[in-house]
């Protein structure tokens, strides 16, 4: 950590409070634009992403075409809205897309049973929860770094997936399910996209307003500290994973719901978008950092690129370098602007 | 302070053409960081062999001149002479060039490679075809080891050496690679006496070579035996600068906070009271042995020893960041089972660590998360932290500390080191505990924080807290304890009282592992 007040470059001052004439300080407006443009750039590039793709595109802004988009952004958003507390508090989560199939089988397979669409959805949660239990277990008490551990229940879950399912998908349920993913609140309003607005919501509340919120960035900022100031370190990361986890039950049902399907190999490598959409929020791989604001304006922004290469006619490979270009810069971006704050 | 008209210098020629150019000249020196001014118009003349202590409060900026001087920061305005040519300082390797090198407060080294490794780290001699010259490596890093007379083997990772040790490797790494000038910026703060000792030897050397040295410090004592110069900043200015006093420092602390200070270690108003903190038989293999000790309400007990002595190592044990292998602890007579920190903070303990960077604060997070942290609990209502509780609580203990803060938002990282440590206390006092561990309370901080924090604690155990501190600086153990516990070689040797005993004594039982030191405990 070098950002004392000693090292920061300093031709990004704003002078007003000073009474001494500083020789080489630069007039302020400009570069306090320049840092409120860096801030808000994510939201920024949403917003002319929208616009551009409006005009460019006629099938762009039609009601079919952004209810996709919503449903679509709402599986990897979710998830990544239990990544956002995860790579607050210091860690990563590699196993989200595994663990997305593990319990979208294990909802879809309590439907076919005949149970209830919410015990089906609960079910889906505590298996999603039953990972993230194994994996802050492999973190906190095997020491295991996340990277490590999640690597390989990554490997696992997809396995017992493969193996539990025989590599088939889950079928024939119930027709009353397709809701989840394809219905409309109010007639307009995508259940997914509420799902998520109301899990953003709660995520958002815990990050602010709780301990665990509180905690996950003091452990992301300074795990030592945070063990010295007395922070049951073992049980918060436990939280952090099982409520990822569950995070992921819920995603995996909505996923299903829109193939009417419960599919083994689903949610393959969604892990790495999951975190970029976090990172391309302002999350640090490094820990103490990130928002739920940021984590989902970039996942729309990565669905909109998605969804408008489509339109206009790019070619998916030219779109996966496109993606690629657009994680790099954002991050270096957020770089830039944390290094001129100092 | 005298201004030098920033325009008038010929920059082709020598500033003083009369005499010989002084080895360093640092000219209107200016640097500003986000519109606060941390330097203006600053002087620095540095001649060959000559020890030249840079003093002054913290944020009176220092470290921004030195890192200006090494290429670290670029300077808003002023000029740098070396040997009374434009030095052409833009960036760190310039300095190299010039043979300026730095040895950093905040340590800079990297753990996993080896002391020799590190040492060498960026110049690593080379075989002819261009690999790594290991051996040759290891025999160079020995020799210079040996010849500055460090204790250290050279191949071990820096990983296993404690801050001391790391200190010795950062000065070797510095006094190896330049000869022209070296700037140490509070080097001393983490030695223990002796090795404090060895390096004055070292500097002692190298001036009679005709090295430069420039010796950032806060303690004025060290440089009445080393410094030949001394300018002191106060806010951004020099405001002081003249031969080094030998007995008499009162013109330099003066010039230094700007007013007269009163008797560093105030006196207490309270006797100690009955025993609130009872220790029997703890022990932790490899750190201590069989550790007895009580405390008292309004007690402020020393712990003194040399590095390795295991006084750190003790008070993180009764924290119970390491648990204790065996061993009972009592408060206020009812035993206490301490197996992590948060047992202890329930029970009335806490521990400010020697280390605030690693273990004191999350120095991403604002002000005030690092002030409630530890006793956010006190601010939740039915689940929810109530934020602007939290603000208030803040906001109370800046002022009750005098934090030097913008806002109770600002990020910690960005605070003075004084600042940072009455963060860290703040954190603490939020948990109103009855027993403070203190582990070097004033390491790096300047005099003028140091008396507001001896006063503090001064307060509490007035108000019936007992104190435990472990101070490598006699003088302030000797200036606010009431006992003096030794430690040695993870055993308490020696229990002393303040008021009948010296700082020789004290070094007696710390440092002879023999004859009467006594086996007091076994």
């Amino acid at each position: 950590m070098r950002d004392s007040m000693n090292t920061g470059p300093s031709n990004t001052s704003n002078t007003s409070s000073s009474t001494l004439p500083t020789p080489a300080s630069k007039p302020p407006t400009r570069s306090r634009h320049w840092n409120w443009l860096e801030k808000f750039l994510p939201i920024l590039s949403l917003v002319l992403l929208f616009v551009a793709l409006a005009i460019l595109s006629p099938h762009f802004l039609t009601l079919p075409n952004l209810s996709n988009v919503a449903r679509r952004t709402a599986v990897i958003n979710i998830m990544a809205l239990g990544m956002t507390l995860i790579i607050i508090s210091g860690g990563i989560d590699l196993s989200v897309g595994s663990v997305m199939a593990f319990s979208g089988i294990a909802g879809t397979m309590l439907l076919q049973a005949g149970l209830p669409l919410p015990v089906a959805i609960l079910g889906a949660m505590v298996a999603g929860m039953a990972w993230g239990l194994i994996n802050s277990l492999l973190i906190t008490q095997l020491r295991v770094s996340p990277f490590i551990a999640t690597l390989g229940t990554m490997g696992a879950a997809r396995g017992l997936t493969l193996v539990i399912t025989d590599g088939l998908p889950i079928v024939r349920l119930p027709r009353t399910f397709g809701f989840l993913g394809d219905g409309n609140l109010l007639q307009i309003i995508p259940v997914p996209l509420a799902i998520l607005l109301a899990l953003a919501f709660l995520t958002g509340y815990i990050l602010k307003f709780t301990r665990l919120g509180r905690y996950a960035f003091a452990i992301g900022s300074n795990r030592e500290a945070a063990r010295y100031a007395g922070i049951p370190i073992t049980r918060y990361l436990i939280a952090i994973y099982c409520l990822a986890g569950a995070f992921t039950g819920m995603a995996a049902m909505i996923a299903s719901s829109r193939l009417m399907t419960g599919q083994p190999t689903a949610g393959q490598g969604y892990e790495l978008s999951v975190i970029a959409a976090v990172v391309i929020g302002g999350g640090s791989l490094a820990g103490g950092e990130g928002s739920v604001s940021g984590t989902v304006v970039g996942a729309f922004i990565m669905s909109l690129i998605s969804n408008g290469s489509n339109l206009l006619g790019v070619s998916p490979f030219w779109q996966q370098v496109l993606i690629g270009s657009v994680i790099v810069f954002a991050v270096a971006v957020d770089e830039l602007r944390k290094r001129k704050q100092g | 302070m005298t201004v030098p008209p920033e325009t008038s210098i010929n920059s082709e020629t020598s500033p003083s053409d009369s005499k010989p150019p002084a080895r360093l000249e640092m000219r209107g020196v200016s640097k500003s960081f986000s519109g606060v001014t941390v330097l203006r118009r600053a002087n620095l003349t540095a001649k060959a062999g000559e020890v030249h202590g840079l003093v002054g409060e913290n944020g009176a900026g220092k470290s921004t001149l030195m890192k200006i001087l090494s290429g670290e920061l670029p300077r808003d305005a002023g000029e740098i002479f070396w040997e009374g040519r434009p030095a052409g300082i833009e960036s760190r390797s310039d300095s190299q060039r010039l043979g300026i090198s730095m040895i950093h407060q905040e340590l800079s080294l990297a753990p996993h490679l080896s002391v020799a490794a590190n040492i060498f780290l960026g110049r690593e001699p080379l075989k002819g075809w261009g690999a790594l010259d290991r051996r040759a490596e290891l025999e160079e890093a020995t020799r210079s080891l040996a010849e500055l007379g460090f204790e250290l083997d050279a191949s071990r990772p820096v990983s296993l050496l404690n801050p001391a040790e790391r200190q010795l490797v950062e000065i070797a790494r510095a006094l190896t690679a330049s000869s022209g000038l070296i700037i140490m910026d509070e080097p001393t703060s983490s030695l223990s006496s002796p090795e404090v000792e060895d390096l004055f030897s070292v500097v002692e050397k190298l001036k009679q070579r005709g090295v430069s040295i420039i010796f950032v410090t806060h303690r004025l004592e060290e440089l009445a035996r080393i410094a030949d110069r001394v300018t002191v900043l106060r806010d951004g200015a020099v405001v002081h600068s003249t031969e080094m006093p030998r007995k008499d420092f009162s013109p330099l602390i003066h010039a230094m906070v700007g007013r007269e200070l009163r008797d560093l270690f105030p006196a207490r108003k309270v006797l100690p009271g009955p025993v609130i903190l009872k220790v029997e038989n703890l022990s932790r293999r490899g750190m201590i042995e069989n550790a007895n000790l009580e405390l008292r309400r309004g007690e402020v007990v020393g712990l003194a020893g040399l590095i390795g002595a295991g006084c750190t190592e003790l008070v993180e044990t009764l924290f119970g960041a390491w648990p204790p292998e065996t061993g009972e602890v009592r408060i206020e007579g009812k035993p206490v089972s301490i197996r992590a920190p948060q047992d202890a903070i329930r029970a009335g303990m806490v521990l400010i660590t020697e280390d605030r960077k690693t273990t004191g604060l999350a120095l991403p997070l604002p002000l005030s998360h690092n002030i409630t942290l530890s006793n956010l609990r006190a601010l939740v209502r039915a689940g929810k932290i109530g934020l602007r509780e939290e603000k208030r609580v803040a906001q109370k203990f800046i002022e009750r500390l005098r934090i030097r803060a913008s806002s109770v938002d600002q990020k910690t990282a960005s605070l003075s080191g004084g600042n940072q440590q009455k963060a860290v206390l703040a954190k603490w006092l939020f948990c109103e505990p009855r027993i403070f561990l203190l582990d070097e309370p004033t390491r790096g901080v300047d005099v003028g924080s140091r008396q507001e924090i001896y006063g503090l604690m001064n307060e509490l155990a007035e108000a019936g807290a007992a104190i435990l501190m472990i101070s490598s600086e006699l003088e302030e153990i000797l200036g606010m304890s009431d006992r003096v516990l030794v430690m040695r070689a993870g055993r308490i040797v020696k229990e002393l009282v303040t008021r009948e005993t010296s700082q020789e004594e004290i070094m007696h039982y710390a440092a002879l592992a023999s004859s009467n030191a006594g086996e007091e405990v076994h």
